[in-house]
């Protein structure tokens, strides 16, 4: 019965390599932080989104909320438009929300950061987020710190 | 002058006529594969020698490429105070590039070679030429199983590589160097995504799984039928299989992160 | 590799076809099926062109054609029993035990029906070619082709095959064509005989009209004798003048 035996020991080693497999899927990448519930989307206008990428974080108050699902810029108001999908169990954020990029450390990515306003309204797949701010962008800083230093004199 | 040109166009037709060869037999393999389907028994016993006796050698160089990245990424690491992102430099590096380049090359030594020896031998022994006067195509029953088991197998086995190579950093970073167990995993799951990291070093060994099967069962089946055009097919099916893996992938990483 | 080369095989006969190494005999198996495809000519088996024939024709007529090669080529993976029910198991979808039936029953026609859980590397090297020729006579072929039958074999195992091929001849009615450069073993079996060398065919005739001839080419491969039309020495220059050139440099 060698044929069985080659039929155990193929089936053990397919077994191993999808369950190989699955772990990279589940347990090594962040597929299964997302997608575990649904997700609803609202849109962002920002004047400026730095270097803001397509499914970076959205958190509030440091808790992954959700991800940006798409970036475009916007014919009629000129700005940058954001869509943030965020997951169906945070449903309750007011429809005065502000979103916020920022910085993670000194180099690090970009991310948006939510800060619930006080309203009763909570926002809704299509809502639109009115209060935003931009990114920091260190050229500017920079050379808005300059131009302080110069006029003083 | 004139006989060193004749030499040089004698030696590109030749190559040329190779690639012609071995595009035309890859098109007849592909073609002769639904062919196998009522009789997956031919397919499994090439899993069997193609995957299963592959799987030491790809579980204990996995293990070691971790053991590696796990200490070359703490002592890098630890310079700049980051010593909680090893298990992502240790993931990273795995799932994206080792696990499928370093599965594709071993796959190439022990496997390919032993695929185009194995059908190089059957040619010379006149064993191929035997099927086809039992009116048995030898690419269906003989190339076809092998390369199909090739090109499963090469997936399974790069997945199982990064596997035990995570295994392997956490235990040097985590056991060995004192790298916070939480902080690792979380860290790579935080970092490594599903679509960038995984999927396409997925795709990464599926393209080489069907380029390394291809080149070694065509090198068997061109190979000159004596002992040493056995040899030599061997050679070059390790040979070319790295070749092929590292421009491809190139050219792959290119494809896949180059776009931002 | 050949020019002008015109051979009928009769069917039921054995047809010897004889000629020194390197004359294309195995060439000329390999066009009979269907292998190689010739540059010019026609190669007709019962009828056919074999090479007008489709991929599914030609295959269709290999089943009905054995061909025994010089080395056996039995599936080294396989054993001795496995290698003799493999056409079966390609061809046909008989029953497990009708296939057992049918492989005992070619194994005994050669006398290897004790060896049949060998492999064939535990195989000496005619009885590799005895469970080869099992092997091709398994599907009951109209024709078998035997590469060089009698090399390498020694005295007594070339006897059974000699014995073999006669018997199957005419114990299952098959043309057989024997492709040689033993002459007194080829001379004792075949009913008819061709002679090849550069290209062509020099000789015909029964073992007896040949053993008549008077065609010295013929009578020095015939009798084995080492100098003659096919000269000793390979083309060379003169072997005095160039020791000479050597004594003096």
């Amino acid at each position: 019965m060698v044929d069985r035996k080659i039929e155990i020991l193929v089936g053990m080693f397919v077994a191993l390599g999808l369950g190989a497999l699955f772990l990279l899927a589940m347990q090594v990448s962040n597929l299964s932080q997302i997608q575990e519930h649904g997700t609803y989307r609202v849109t962002a206008y920002f004047d400026n989104i730095g270097g803001l990428k397509v499914r970076a974080p959205v958190t509030a108050s440091g808790v992954r909320v959700g991800r940006v699902a798409e970036i475009g810029y916007d014919r009629s108001t000129f700005r940058a438009r954001v869509v943030l999908a965020l997951g169906t169990q945070y449903d309750f954020f007011p429809v005065d929300t502000s979103a916020s990029i920022y910085t993670a450390g000194l180099l690090g990515e970009q991310y948006i950061a939510l800060d619930p306003g006080a309203e009763e309204e909570t926002l809704k797949d299509g809502s639109v987020i009115q209060y935003t701010q931009s990114a920091m962008i260190l050229e500017q800083l920079i050379g808005r710190f300059l131009v302080e230093l110069t006029s003083k004199k | 002058m004139i006989g060193l040109l004749q030499a040089l166009g004698h030696w590109s037709l030749a190559r040329v006529a190779r690639l012609g060869r071995g595009h035309l037999f890859l098109v007849r393999t592909l073609a002769s594969l639904p062919r196998l389907l009522p009789r997956p028994g031919l397919v499994v016993r090439e899993l069997f020698s193609v995957g299963v006796l592959s799987l030491l050698i790809i579980v204990v160089s996995g293990g070691f490429v971790g053991f590696v990245l796990g200490l070359q990424g703490y002592v890098t690491l630890v310079r700049f105070g980051a010593e909680e992102s090893l298990g992502v430099v240790v993931a990273l590096s795995l799932v994206r590039e080792l696990g499928p380049v370093v599965t594709a090359l071993l796959f190439a030594g022990r496997a390919g070679s032993a695929l185009a020896a194995e059908i190089g031998l059957m040619k010379s022994t006149e064993q191929l030429a035997g099927l086809e006067m039992m009116a048995v195509d030898p690419i269906e029953r003989v190339v076809a199983p092998r390369f199909l088991a090739g090109f499963i197998s090469m997936p399974l086995l790069a997945a199982l590589f990064s596997v035990v190579g995570v295994w392997g950093g956490f235990f040097v970073g985590s056991g060995l160097l004192g790298v916070d167990a939480g902080a690792f995993w979380s860290q790579i799951q935080a970092q490594v995504d599903f679509r960038d990291d995984v999927l396409n070093g997925v795709i990464k060994s599926v393209v080489f799984g069907f380029v390394a099967s291809w080149i070694a069962v065509f090198e068997g089946y061109d190979a000159v039928p004596t002992s040493e055009g056995v040899g030599r097919a061997t050679t070059r099916t390790v040979v070319n299989t790295a070749l092929a893996v590292l421009g491809l992938d190139f050219i792959l990483t290119a494809l896949m992160f180059g776009n931002f | 590799m050949f020019q002008g080369l015109d051979l009928d095989v009769p069917a039921g006969r054995v047809t010897g076809i004889l000629g020194p190494s390197g004359t294309g005999k195995t060439t000329l198996l390999n066009l009979i099926g269907g292998r190689l495809r010739p540059s010019r000519g026609t190669v007709q088996v019962e009828g056919h062109d074999v090479h007008r024939l489709s991929r599914a024709e030609l295959y269709a007529l290999r089943r009905r054609m054995g061909m025994l090669f010089q080395s056996g080529a039995l599936l080294t993976d396989l054993s001795v029993y496995e290698n003799v029910a493999f056409p079966l198991r390609e061809h046909t979808r008989l029953p497990e035990p009708l296939i057992r039936d049918v492989v005992l029953i070619k194994l005994e026609m050669v006398g290897l029906r004790g060896a049949r859980a060998l492999m064939p590397a535990e195989l000496s090297g005619g009885m590799a070619r005895r469970v080869a020729l099992a092997r091709a006579i398994v599907l009951d072929p109209v024709m078998v082709m035997y590469d060089e039958p009698f090399t390498g074999l020694d005295p007594i195992t070339k006897a059974v095959i000699v014995k073999l091929i006669r018997e199957l001849n005419q114990a299952l009615g098959l043309t057989s064509i024997v492709v040689s450069h033993d002459v007194a073993e080829t001379f004792s079996i075949a009913d008819y005989l061709y002679v090849i060398a550069d290209g062509g065919v020099i000789a015909s005739g029964t073992p007896a009209e040949l053993r008549q001839t008077d065609s010295p080419w013929v009578r020095q491969f015939v009798n084995g004798l080492p100098d003659g039309p096919v000269p000793f020495h390979y083309p060379a220059r003169d072997y005095y003048q160039e020791l000479l050139e050597g004594a003096a440099p």
